[in-house]
This record gives structure tokens, sequence and C-alpha cells, in this order.
């Protein structure tokens, strides 16, 4: 059989994962072969583990700037999520039912409270308005005497709308509630300070930021009462079993070392390049709209919608054209549903169709960029010649 | 998680564009997906049986939605209307080497926007309508209703 030339392929799906750093990768190796204890033996090998895990956690610590025995590692964003969501739930069930989260988060946070819900809690989604941030005044009218937590996302993994986080956290603090953020796509991008913010609960993602899959955490502020998500051998103080993940820790912490180090000069990079591919695409791509706020908003998400064309085709398109993307239009969820996130901004269903996010990072060329806004114009353009909607067929 | 032939489809769709002058046009939407297929047939006499002498497609959709229109069209072009109806969404998704159990409404929608434009011709010259096209037909005009609702200010545009 003819050996088939590998293509080479343009990543620019960042917010779905990151690959790791070679850096991140190096870091990590002697803790799977050479000091593979397990933190919780006191022998030698079960200290050295022990000791790096907890000075990421210190690192982190630092960077949130929260006390380093309120950080807590998990498997991941959903399960950080999950956990902050049922167990302040259920740990606070004296005090009140209400629950309060944003219409735009995460399928994570909406499914946990769903759940919830079905459960006796009482959860009320907050608005957003159409650039897709939280209705303030509308949000501190949901707050009643009976909400117990309030949780809403730094940035949206979607439209990429930075969240007025620092005001909600006032809110929250003035009435007494409790607050969580999920800042998976955030964390490691800008500067965050939980007591500035007053964020109570904060969750955050390796993988995202260049470090290895399978490993979260959540910030707990000392004093919140949170029930354990996990039982077992009481691991992470008691509050999280499970043997930890010593390798994919100390990948996370070098993968956070690198973006904090980096942070400044990679958010101007991508700013300027999310803006070109922005600017570039609405004036030369008729009947195209940004979706999310033009300034608000993560420095490398682009969520672009299209008229007249649905968001998958057109993401296989860019695929077979070598640059891959994401969708959330309703063909490719697994509800059939249009985006949760577009209808919330007050987008009409059949707009919403169109839309691919294109999401930029550490290793995208200028070149990369160039090569995109080339194939892009096209790749719409045949599939509007293909489509009945297209107003321009008719003729 | 689509086959070769899918994508194949999807590439260089066969039988795309719109007939000028359609003997019977078929237009559905599955509205849960946001997919919409126009269907266009041209019918011919041959050997005193009539066959679809010529069809061709317009589709907003998905890879899947695009795949399988473009597909029904390849599978009836030359069939009798019998043969045609026939057509069922397993041969298309088989002609396909398979499609994701998510998209199988993909290859529904198609049979149905085949069977509309078989509708169309037979209603427009005052031929008897089989009773399985016609309850088809029924549904896909509840259908369509909800379509046209939402597609308003586009479908406005697509008047010939």
């Amino acid at each position: 059989m003819k050996k088939q030339e590998k293509k080479k392929m343009i990543y620019m799906d960042y917010a779905a994962t990151t690959p790791v750093d070679k850096k991140v990768v190096k870091a990590m190796l002697p803790y799977f072969t050479e000091k593979y204890g397990n933190t919780s033996s006191i022998h030698t090998m079960g200290t050295i583990a022990n000791t790096v895990v907890n000075r990421v956690r210190e690192e982190i610590a630092n960077y949130i700037s929260c006390q380093i025995n309120e950080v807590y590692f998990t498997s991941s964003a959903t399960e950080s999520n999950n956990w902050a969501l049922k167990c302040v739930a259920s740990a606070n069930k004296d005090k009140g039912n209400k629950i309060i989260i944003s219409s735009i988060e995460h399928d994570c946070v909406l499914n946990s409270a769903e759940w919830l819900s079905k459960n006796g809690f009482n959860v009320e989604h907050a608005p957003v308005d159409e650039f897709g941030s939280v209705k303030l005044d509308e949000l501190e009218k949901m707050m009643t005497k009976d909400t117990i937590l309030v949780s809403v996302m730094h940035s949206n993994n979607e439209i990429g709308t930075i969240q007025p986080i620092e005001e909600i956290g006032k809110i929250c603090k003035k009435k007494g509630i409790l607050f969580h953020t999920d800042a998976s796509q955030s964390f490691g991008k800008m500067p965050i300070n939980v007591q500035k913010l007053n964020i109570d609960l904060l969750t955050a993602s390796s993988h995202k930021i260049y470090g290895p899959k399978g490993v979260g955490l959540l910030y707990i502020k000392n004093g919140v009462k949170i029930d354990t998500f996990i039982h077992g051998g009481g691991h992470e103080r008691g509050k999280r079993s499970s043997t930890v993940n010593v390798p994919a820790i100390v990948g996370f912490g070098k993968a956070l070392e690198i973006c904090i180090k980096e942070m400044y000069d990679e958010k101007l990079r991508l700013t300027n390049l999310r803006d070109k591919i922005i600017k570039n695409v609405l004036k030369n791509i008729p009947d195209s709209h940004l979706n999310g706020h033009p300034t608000k908003r993560l420095p490398n998400n682009i969520d672009i919608r299209f008229d007249f064309i649905e968001g998958e085709a057109l993401m296989m398109e860019l695929d077979m054209n070598g640059i891959e993307v994401s969708t959330v239009s309703a063909c490719s969820s697994p509800k059939l549903q249009a985006s949760h996130v577009l209808l919330s901004c007050g987008v009409e269903e059949k707009y919403a169709q169109g839309t691919i996010r294109i999401t930029l990072g550490r290793y995208t060329k200028e070149s990369e960029v160039k090569y995109l806004l080339e194939v892009l114009p096209k790749a719409v353009q045949k599939l509007r010649k293909i489509s009945p909607m297209n107003i321009h067929n008719s003729e | 998680m689509y086959t070769k032939k899918v994508l194949d489809y999807f590439k260089k769709p066969k039988n795309l564009g719109k007939i000028k002058n359609a003997d019977g046009v078929g237009k559905v939407g599955n509205m849960a997906c946001g997919d919409v297929m126009h269907l266009y047939i041209k019918v011919k006499e041959e050997k005193g049986k009539e066959i679809i002498s010529d069809i061709k497609f317009q589709t907003f959709g998905c890879v899947a939605a695009i795949a399988t229109s473009s597909a029904v069209t390849e599978m009836v072009k030359g069939k009798t209307f019998e043969e045609a109806l026939k057509v069922g969404k397993g041969d298309i998704i088989d002609s396909l080497d398979g499609l994701p159990p998510i998209k199988i409404h993909c290859s529904v929608l198609a049979t149905e926007a085949l069977a509309e434009a078989i509708y169309d011709y037979l209603s427009k010259n005052n031929r008897p309508i089989p009773e399985f096209l016609e309850k088809q037909h029924e549904k896909t005009v509840k259908e369509n209703e909800m379509l046209e609702e939402r597609y308003e200010e586009w479908t406005e545009n697509q008047q010939d």
C-alpha cells in the first residue's frame, strides 16, 4: 500500500485542549519511574511526593492570592464544578435551598445544577446581555435570603466573554452568599486574585494551559462549608480522597509556571492576532457576525457566525484544508440543540447554527493566521453555494 | 466520525444546484437539527414509464445532511417513481458505509425530500397519489410550517 503523506494540520482549538509543553513533560517524567511515592506514605519516597505536591500547591496559592491549604487537587474541572455545586448545596441546606448560576455556564455546571434541582434545590439561571455578560442588576434581584450559592464562570468557553467577576463577588459578599467561579478558560491567561475578586470557590484545569489532562483544582476558601464529594482514604486533608496524581500535579505546576512567566507578552501577542482575524473576517466575509464582547473577551477567542450555512459543515471544510477549529452547532451537539450560550445572548436559533470557534495559543504563528484568512472566505463561499438559504443562490 | 464516502460526498457533492423549471420540488427541514433540504426533479417518459431524468439538490446543514442529499440524488437518478420511493434511509446509510447514530435523521430527511418532490410532480399533474405518499406529505407539511415560521426572512428571498 502506498504510504500516505501526513498533512500538516494547523491547530486552532486551544480552548478545547492544548498540547503539553515539552518542558512540562520533562518535569513530569521522574515522577513516574523514580519518585513514584504515594503522598500518604510517610517513608522517604512518600515524603518526596508529598513535598513536591505541596510546592505546586504553594505556587498556585501565590498565583491566585490564597492560602496554601485552600487549594485542593482534583481529576478535572468537571469534577471540581460537580464538587463545588453539589457539596456546597448539601452542606448549606440548613441556610437555604436556592442556587443561582449564569445561563451560559459549561455543561458540567448546568447539569450539576439540574441534578440539584431534581433533588429539592431551587436553581435559577441569571440572564446575560447580547455580549454574554451577566446582567448585574438582575442577578442582584435574584439573590434572595434563601440563596446559598452563586456560580458564574470567569470567562465563557464558547464566546470568550469575560464576566464582571469583581462586581459579582462584591454583591455576594454584601449579601453573605457563597460565590463560585469556573475559571477553566481564564486560569493562567490573566492575573486572578481571589481576595480582590471576593471568590469563595474557584475551578481550574491543567490541560487548558499546556499541562497534562487528568488534573484540575478547586480553591475552597477556609471557613466555607462544603461536604466531601469523593470519599475514601482521606487524601487532600480528608476533603478529596483518591491516590494523588503526583506526575500530573507536577506537570500542572510547571505549566502554570511557564504561563505566568509568559503571561504579559502572550496576552498582547494573542490579542493582536485575535483582533486581526476578527477585523478581517467581518470586513471581507458578508453576513458574518462576532459572538460575544468585542473587547471584554479572552485574548485567544474568536467566535463568529455566518448566515446561510451550518457550523459543523464549515468546521469540516476547514479541517479538509488543514485547519482545526470547533463548532457548537445543533447538528454536532448530542442533544441536537443550538448553543445555549448563543440563545441566551438573544441570537435567534436560525442564526445560531452557523458558528465556529477559533481559539489561538502558544504555538499559533502569524503565517498560520494568514493561511486561515485565505481559506476561510473560500470555505464559507463553497458552503453558501450548496445552501438553499443563501439569497444569492436564488438568482 | 464520518466514513470516507461521507466525506467524499461532502468534498465534491454530486448533482448540486437548482433545476430551473423543475417538474417537481421537495422542500423539507428538520428543525431539531437545523437542516433544510431542497430537491428538484425533472421527469421524462422512457419506454412508456416515467423516470427521474434529472435531479439536483441544495442543502443547508451539516456534513451528513449534505452527503445524504447528494447520495440520494445519485441513487434515484434514472429510476421510476416506484423504484425511487423504495429507497429507504437504510439504503442511503449503507451506500455511505454508515452514518454516526446521531446523524441518522439526516438520511430520513433525504428520503422525505425525495417523496415531497415526487408528490409535488404528481399533484401538479393531477395524478393519483398513493396513500402512503399522501400521509408522508401531510406529515412533512406540518413540519414545514414550523420551518417557515422560523426561516421566514430567508425563505422570503427564495421566491423564484
